[in-house]
């Protein structure tokens, strides 16, 4: 209970729990959009995109203020993005070679310009090399301020345009046909994904801030089939990991922010995939199994039916090596048997005979009857 | 230049071509975000191994690096495969799941080895000339060179015994699997080799430019030619420039190596970009300009067949009448006409426009087809 303790007590602490939280709830939402809209990878692009921007803000006016990176950092993030869409509209590059590259190259010219800074003789330059793995026990007061009113402006923005977005995200050739601006609106919810990200950069860091991005909200895909559960359930995925990440990483001697709070998402998006339920892998299992075992049951039944269609007495046993050839490749006969003996369907006749029960009678009928109208 | 300078260049020359030759492969596939996801992914390799050998330079690190490479692709396909998320979300989600463990492990408890977080981004080429290859006593030059140049014969090797497969399964998979060339064995083949080049290169390099030099090179190549042959030979050529400008850029602005390669890759394919015969953004433009005017051309003339030699003419045929019927700003018509007078397809007499035997055939010819 210390670390509860501390959590509410701790200045600094309760600091970077809220950035964090916002961080998190904001990447979370957006997010939503990019993986349904299959940008997934696009959020490791602008990432990666705006750290020349970062560089080339500290050189131009020598401040270090977080307002004044992230502007910088959201210029480049956005700048790559157009990069991105422009490259594969006029040339026959593919869309992910185009990502690549513009990742790649916008990232090394930021470590250039990181590099190239770090050798320069003032000392106001330590510290900006924190927004590559990010650090979220620096984060101040003030920064908290920063990305709480940028992400509230984010958000204010999706909810104006809660509708058109969906559209955008599920059909936008439909959209286009009824006299929406598709274009304009992919410009501002791109813009908006830059931003969601560009506030996150101190904190998780810009190699790893694509996870903050694509983790939350694939996660919570797995959970539900509505867009507005999904963007819930997301900017929750994204606040818990972000605040969990970020204290144990805060409260623990060289730990990197980013890559904790990663790997809490990992965690999340595993328990996701496993056990969401309707589509989690173990739910899909054990429907599977549910479904397997009601079709061999049924074919018992039906195999039943048909040798008591061949005989004028419907108590006549028939035997189980009968049904068990009759059921090659289904497998379970005795177990079928049992299952059916339980509902009332069939009886013991004999030794190791069997025979329909006239309730079993009606039921095999209605099967295959309704098999049979089938399409 | 010195020694050690040359040596730095000849490493650089050796990654970057190393790199461009699976690089322009990945391009080709649509597989370029692979190599990001491999070139993250080793990391957690390169530490488990080292945390097993103890030892950085040890050829293991290779084997496991390049294993974790393999198991990165094997897991993003197997995420893919259950359909719950879609590809780019299974790459998305994959490498930095492990590239996260890698860094952590090394923060924690590699800081007080040669491995830490920095030289996972930046590499270590400036450094490459102190490790040196000693045989007997004999120094046979820096060690990062040999295993380097291994790996590059590598590559070549691969891809001159299975070049036609490549080549194959790259442009036509269902042509080749039909054949009964097995895709999966060339797909993970190449990864393995993507994978084993990326460790190699990320000491040199750092895990980040890595994907630079694979993409970057490649894709600049894409823009300027249109065999395979060719383009590999382009890619490594690109690439080997990238290295040797990379390295004095960095030297100029006394930045890291890697970084400025990185850029450089990146303003080679600016400039392929823009000016690319045929396909850089200037062809385009040019192209579209030209179109504009042969299109209004062939209008002008077909409007004049359309009417020639019928009452309206009088009416329709004129200058003025031009930006009415044909949406025209009246300047572009007049620039448009006196074109075609110079051309000798249109004449002008009483301020009326007749067609000239060449205009009234190109008239025909263009509504034909």
């Amino acid at each position: 209970m210390d670390f509860l303790g501390d959590l509410f007590g701790n200045y600094t602490l309760r600091t970077v729990g809220l950035g964090a939280a916002f961080l998190g709830i904001v990447n979370g939402v957006l997010g939503s959009f990019a993986v349904l809209r299959r940008q997934s990878l696009l959020g490791d692009a602008i990432s990666h995109a705006a750290l020349p921007g970062i560089a080339l803000a500290f050189l131009l006016t020598g401040s270090k203020a977080t307002l004044v990176l992230l502007l910088g950092a959201a210029a480049t993030g956005w700048l790559g993005t157009l990069l991105v869409m422009n490259i594969v509209k006029n040339t026959r590059i593919k869309y992910d070679t185009a990502l690549g590259l513009v990742l790649s190259v916008f990232f090394g010219v930021g470590l250039v310009l990181l590099t190239h800074i770090q050798k320069m003789p003032v000392a106001a330059q330590a510290g900006l090399d924190t927004f590559l793995f990010g650090q979220a026990a620096t984060l101040l007061a003030r920064d908290v301020a920063t990305i709480g009113a940028l992400g509230t402006a984010v958000l204010l923005l999706v909810l104006a345009l809660w509708k058109e977005f969906k559209l955008l995200c599920f059909d936008p050739d439909f959209a286009r046909s009824i006299g929406f601006p598709v274009r304009p609106l992919d410009v501002v919810l791109t813009t908006l994904l830059v931003t969601s990200i560009v506030i996150g950069l101190q904190t998780v860091g810009v190699v790893l801030m694509s996870a903050m991005v694509v983790a939350p909200a694939a996660a919570a895909r797995q959970w539900t089939d509505r867009l507005g559960a999904m963007v819930a359930i997301s900017a929750f995925f994204g606040a818990l990991a972000g605040v969990g990440g970020a204290l144990v990483s805060s409260l623990t001697a060289r730990l990197p922010a980013g890559p904790t709070i990663v790997l809490c998402l990992s965690a999340i998006v595993l328990v996701s995939l496993l056990a969401a339920p309707n589509r989690g892998i173990v739910w899909n299992w054990a429907r599977e199994r549910v479904n397997r075992r009601r079709l061999q049951t049924e074919a018992v039944l039906a195999d039943l039916y048909v040798l008591a269609m061949r005989h004028e007495d419907l108590g006549h046993g028939h035997p189980v090596s009968i049904l068990r050839t009759m059921s090659i490749g289904h497998g379970g006969v005795e177990r079928s048997l049992e299952v059916l003996r339980e509902r009332g369907l069939v009886r013991v006749t004999g030794g190791d005979t069997w025979s329909l029960t006239p309730r079993g009678l009606s039921e095999a009928g209605r099967l295959s009857g309704k098999r049979e109208e089938g399409p | 230049m010195t020694a050690p300078q040359f040596e730095i260049q000849l490493i650089a020359i050796v990654v970057a071509v190393s790199c461009a030759l699976p690089g322009t492969f990945l391009v080709l596939r649509r597989m370029a975000m692979m190599s990001d996801a491999i070139s993250h992914a080793i990391l957690f390799g390169i530490v488990l191994a080292f945390f097993v050998t103890g030892d950085l330079t040890s050829p293991f690190l290779i084997v496991a690096a390049a294993l974790t490479g393999v198991l990165t692709v094997s897991l993003v396909e197997l995420l893919n495969r259950t359909g719950l998320v879609r590809e780019d979300a299974a790459i998305g989600l994959t490498f930095p799941a492990l590239f996260s463990v890698g860094v952590i492990l090394v923060a924690r408890y590699a800081g007080s080895v040669h491995l830490d977080t920095d030289s996972v981004l930046l590499g270590e080429l400036a450094f490459a000339p102190f490790h040196r290859l000693e045989i007997m006593g004999y120094d046979l030059g820096p060690r990062a060179l040999y295993m380097m140049a291994c790996i590059m014969l590598l590559n070549v090797l691969f891809i001159a015994v299975f070049y036609k497969e490549l080549k194959l399964a790259t442009f036509d998979a269902g042509l080749a699997a039909v054949l009964g060339f097995s895709p999966g064995f060339l797909h993970y083949a190449l990864m393995t080799l993507v994978s084993v080049t990326a460790v190699g290169a990320f000491d040199a390099v750092g895990s980040i430019l890595v994907v630079a030099l694979m993409i970057a090179p490649p894709a600049t190549a894409y823009l300027l030619v249109d065999r395979l042959s060719q383009m590999l030979a382009a890619s490594a050529l690109l690439g080997a420039v990238s290295a040797v400008a990379g390295y004095w850029v960095a030297h100029a602005l006394d930045a890291s190596i890697a970084g400025s390669m990185a850029s450089v890759a990146g303003l080679l394919f600016g400039a392929a970009y823009l000016a690319a015969p045929g396909r850089g953004l200037v062809a385009i433009a040019l192209r579209r300009v030209r179109q504009r005017w042969e299109f209004a051309q062939a209008m002008l003339l077909v409007h004049l067949y359309n009417h020639e030699g019928l009452p309206e003419a009088v009416r329709e045929n004129r200058l003025p009448n031009l930006p009415e019927h044909l949406k025209w700003d009246p300047r572009f018509a007049e620039r448009v006409v006196s074109a075609a007078r110079k051309r000798g397809l249109v004449e002008v007499r009483d301020s009326l426009l007749f067609l000239t035997d060449s205009g009234r055939a190109m008239a025909m010819e263009a509504m034909v087809g």
